[in-house]
């Protein structure tokens, strides 16, 4: 352990663990609907990118639910497949469907909303997870510096598609206006705390709500200028708060699917 | 009745050179840079391994093999592995004999410099050509990237670079 260590009193326990559950939930649940994309991507080469980055968000949700059990919260398995709706604390812009239709049958989902969903929280999470690098929280640190690097490729992916389809034919600047209009309506809680904001912010493990928007519009305004776009609005005040257990129908639908193996015999060892 | 017998960390480590990467078996994960620590007391031997990339499943077999390696050791008792993040991996930590291994393996090993704007170039890891194209910066698995040489016209595979800086 780091020789730095230091003695935790409760309030800064509940503080770090209010946020680990925001970061895990939200890589868990972004990287669930990224792994239904296999096999769908409009060619090969994104679907092993998409496959890859999902796999990547995966096992960093995994670090963030390890740091969980560490501190006492759990077996990290159990905490990433087992807990109901209304515990998950991620943003509900990460639980969305991909679009109609199921993976299993008739998947109609939609390229663009892959694409707007994908760029928008990458650029929150370069955000979130650069300033994670400086948290008070040591073990938080490290392993935000470790994601650190796999996320430059992440956000390197993204922007190409997301600068590609925006500056590309009529037809595909409509659907990309439709998708971003969609992941925006669902931004207002990802850069939240939710009513942990006071607990959180107060422990030096992360930047504040403001600080952390003002990065992310900072970093993707050039592009939004170079064409002649305005940088979308994060709604103020959403209503629903994904960080404080609210959710919509499709993360009960999704937390079915994704654990439906490992609930058929919890007693399996994996 | 204490046996007071000391492990050597260069015993330990002869073994660790027999312990190879799964996907990659002609590089040991010494080469590859994935052992941050060894630490001896007695015979109580604890390794500390680095993990390359956080998703890559690889990594609890390697932990597996490497836990099962150094049992093998007569001397060894007790013998712990663990992963850290500090230091972190970075693709540098690869050592010549590790290039040499990833050449065999056909696939490039990663450059030791990024271009100003971001990208970086490596060469055929078949016939050394330098006129290559990248295919998917994303590849079989998360540590390889996809490229195609023009020269040889082979497709080849290359460990993506990771850094700090980045």
């Amino acid at each position: 352990m780091s020789s730095d260590e230091t003695v935790m009193d409760t309030g800064y326990t509940e503080a770090v663990t209010s946020l680990l559950y925001q970061l895990a939930d939200d890589d868990f649940m972004y990287s669930f609907r990224g792994s239904e994309w296999l096999g769908l991507a409009p060619h090969i080469e994104a679907d092993i990118a998409f496959s890859s980055i999902s796999q990547d968000s995966m096992g960093h949700a995994a670090m963030f639910y390890k740091l969980l059990e560490d501190l006492g919260a759990g077996n990290a398995d159990k905490l990433a497949h087992f807990r109901p709706a209304i515990e998950r604390r991620n943003s509900i812009l990460t639980e969305r469907v991909n679009g109609q239709g199921y993976y299993m049958e008739t998947p109609h989902y939609d390229w663009a909303y892959a694409v707007a969903r994908s760029y928008f929280y990458t650029q929150a999470k370069k955000v979130r997870i650069d300033s994670l690098c400086e948290s008070s929280f040591k073990p938080l640190a490290d392993v935000a510096v470790k994601v650190r690097m796999e996320l430059y490729y992440h956000k390197m992916h993204w922007d190409t598609w997301f600068k590609q389809l925006m500056s590309s034919t009529e037809v595909a600047k409509k659907k990309m206006a439709d998708a971003i209009k969609l992941v925006m309506n669902d931004f207002g809680d990802v850069f939240s705390y939710g009513d942990q904001k006071q607990q959180i912010e107060s422990h030096g493990l992360i930047g504040s709500e403001e600080d952390l928007k003002g990065r992310w519009r900072m970093n993707i305004e050039p592009f939004f200028v170079s064409l002649h776009l305005q940088v979308p609005e994060i709604p103020e005040g959403p209503v629903k708060n994904g960080r404080n257990g609210e959710h919509s129908g499709d993360l009960d639908e999704g937390l079915a699917t994704l654990s439906e193996v490992c609930s058929a015999d919890t007693a399996a060892v994996w | 009745m204490a046996a007071s017998v000391q492990v050597s960390a260069a015993r330990v480590y002869d073994v660790l050179y027999k312990v190879k990467d799964p996907e990659i078996d002609s590089v040991s994960i010494v080469d590859l840079g994935m052992v941050g620590e060894v630490i001896t007391d007695g015979n109580h031997v604890k390794i500390v391994l680095l993990p390359t990339f956080l998703g890559c499943p690889a990594l609890e077999i390697i932990k597996k093999n490497t836990l099962n390696a150094v049992k093998e050791l007569p001397e060894a008792g007790e013998v712990e592995v663990e992963f850290a993040y500090n230091p972190p991996w970075t693709s540098d930590r690869i050592t010549e004999e590790g290039h040499k291994g990833l050449r065999a393996f056909g696939i490039a090993p990663p450059p030791l410099y990024f271009k100003e704007d971001g990208s970086w170039h490596v060469d055929c890891a078949y016939c050394g050509s330098t006129y290559v194209t990248m295919e998917n910066i994303f590849g079989p698995t998360a540590c390889r990237s996809i490229l195609y040489c023009k020269s040889c016209k082979n497709v080849f595979e290359a460990m993506k670079p990771v850094s700090t800086l980045m």
